[in-house]
């Protein structure tokens, strides 16, 4: 009697890193939200479609103060798709499964005493190395998203449109939409155009709207850079 | 050589069925054959403006889903013989359309026709991509106006991502007709200027349309403007931008409709 071999293509298993934005509530809670919501009236849309992760460990939740935390997240529309710093015993099933071993990329917090400094910290730190050279316009509705280092568009970055950097963005057009530099924890990055018509800029996860701005600057060559906690607008000439 | 041209626009309302019409009407006048195809199934309106309503029997629909052939659709002009509509469905909609479907009947259509224009429904979802898909040119419509403008913006972006030349590398070709302009409003600030348009599109210009009653009137009668009435201001645009559209270099100017002195007080009083 022979066997029949079966031959089974072998399963594989492979790792995807991605970059996942973590909400981090501080108490009071209350006030917290309410921070919340005004960032959310401000630019609507901005936690739709993002893996957003919720990091509780300033929190110290209780489970029903976890579960009020968690309710009051889904009103607002944001999904999070896993919980860091919670304790075991306060998760459920249902709740987002616990994460761990994230790699700091945004604000970095003072680390524990007794926390030894991971190598692996370091490389997200280090200057970004490769750059986009985007030749044309960017038009409206598109995303340009490039997280490893500077983007360079020669044309025009429209209404509508998006450029999200790890490193710098340079426009040699007319900035029209949305550039967000520095989006993995670069304080040092800018944003440079030659006609600022901005509707949103933002570096190192500081942002600021049109409105904000108001139109001193409009129709200027501009450069946008970080100084401390706030935006610095500079004409170029 | 054959040639796909798609009248696009992204917003609604903008005029790519009066320009389809008026395009489609001048460029056959010019002794070029053309069919013009209404991809806007389930809304359908270019039979209507091009005075065709009452003799649709099969549409776009029945072609591509095989249920008639593209001679018992296609529907001569009565007024020019060497310009054909084949119309939308009424009934249906746009998810009755399908890719390959839609790329026989241009192929088909590409043996018969010099110019075959596709008047793209609004928005950017399936009609209006599939209308785009196998476009050589595209004209892209755009009111002087905020909203308009980004729309574009958004389907230029499209027009270069998501076409099948684009997706060989190669390039649709994309000119901007800037329909319902109105001079004397840009000059005061009322609407964006031609030259806003241009710097924020960054596509050469086709022709400009100058806002005319004239228009209205020839859709109502279900006739293109550029038939209907082809000495009036919208009537020479479009020639012009025909023209244009055939790689001639003519000059660019906007039309107007001769008017009194009388008639220039009255005019700008009331707009």
């Amino acid at each position: 009697m022979t066997i029949a071999v079966r031959t089974r293509p072998s399963l594989r298993f492979r790792g995807k890193s991605f970059l996942a934005l973590v909400l981090a509530p501080t108490v009071p809670l209350r006030d917290w939200l309410e921070d919340l919501d005004a960032v959310s009236k401000g630019s609507p849309g901005f936690f739709t479609d993002r893996p957003i992760i919720a990091d509780v460990s300033a929190l110290k939740p209780s489970k029903s103060e976890l579960k009020f935390f968690l309710a009051a997240l889904k009103m607002r529309d944001i999904h999070i798709i896993g919980l860091e710093g919670a304790a075991a015993a306060v998760l459920d099933v249902d709740m987002p499964p616990q994460i761990n071993g994230g790699r700091p990329a945004g604000d970095i917090e003072t680390p524990d005493l007794d926390a030894v400094p991971l190598p692996a910290a370091a490389p997200a730190q280090s200057a970004p190395t490769t750059a986009l050279l985007i030749e044309g316009s960017v038009r409206s509705g598109q995303s340009i998203i490039h997280t490893e280092g500077d983007v360079t568009v020669l044309g025009h970055v429209a209404s509508g449109a998006e450029i999200v950097a790890g490193g710098s963005i340079h426009i040699y057009g007319a900035l029209r939409g949305r550039a967000i530099a520095g989006c993995t924890g670069h304080a040092n990055a800018r944003i440079f155009c030659r006609k600022f018509e901005a509707e949103l800029i933002a570096v190192d996860g500081l942002y600021k709207t049109a409105d904000d701005l108001g139109s001193k600057y409009r129709g200027q060559p501009i450069q946008v850079s970080l100084d401390g906690d706030s935006i610095i607008l500079k004409t170029l000439d | 050589m054959a040639k796909v041209l798609v009248v696009t626009s992204g917003k609604g309302g903008v005029g790519k069925t009066t320009s389809t019409a008026a395009l489609g009407g001048a460029l056959a006048q010019g002794g070029e054959k053309v069919v013009v195809i209404d991809f806007d199934v389930g809304l359908r309106n270019l039979d209507l403006v091009m005075g065709a309503e009452r003799r649709v029997v099969f549409d776009l629909i029945n072609v591509v889903q095989g249920d008639a052939k593209l001679s018992q659709a296609l529907i001569r002009d009565k007024r020019l013989e060497n310009l054909s509509l084949l119309p939308a469905s009424q009934t249906r909609d746009k998810d009755a359309l399908t890719e390959e479907g839609v790329a026989r009947v241009l192929a088909e259509l590409r043996e018969k026709f010099d110019w075959i224009v596709c008047d793209s429904p609004a928005g950017i979802e399936r009609g209006a991509t599939l209308a785009m898909r196998h476009a050589d040119v595209a004209v892209v419509v755009t009111n002087p106006e905020v909203s308009s403008v980004r729309d574009s913006d958004r389907i230029i972006g499209l027009l270069d991502s998501k076409t099948e030349k684009a997706e060989k590398g190669e390039r649709v070709e994309k000119h901007l007709l800037l329909t319902r302009y109105d001079q004397g409003r840009a000059e005061r600030g009322e609407m964006l200027k031609k030259e806003d348009v241009l710097e924020i599109l960054s596509i050469p210009l086709l022709g400009i349309i100058p806002e005319s009653e004239e228009v209205l009137r020839a859709s109502n009668v279900g006739t293109p403007v550029t038939l209907n009435n082809p000495n009036s201001a919208p009537g020479r645009a479009y020639f012009d931008a025909a023209r244009r559209l055939k790689g001639e270099t003519v000059e660019m100017m906007i039309p107007s409709d001769r008017k009194g002195l009388l008639g220039k007080l009255f005019g700008r009083r009331a707009a």
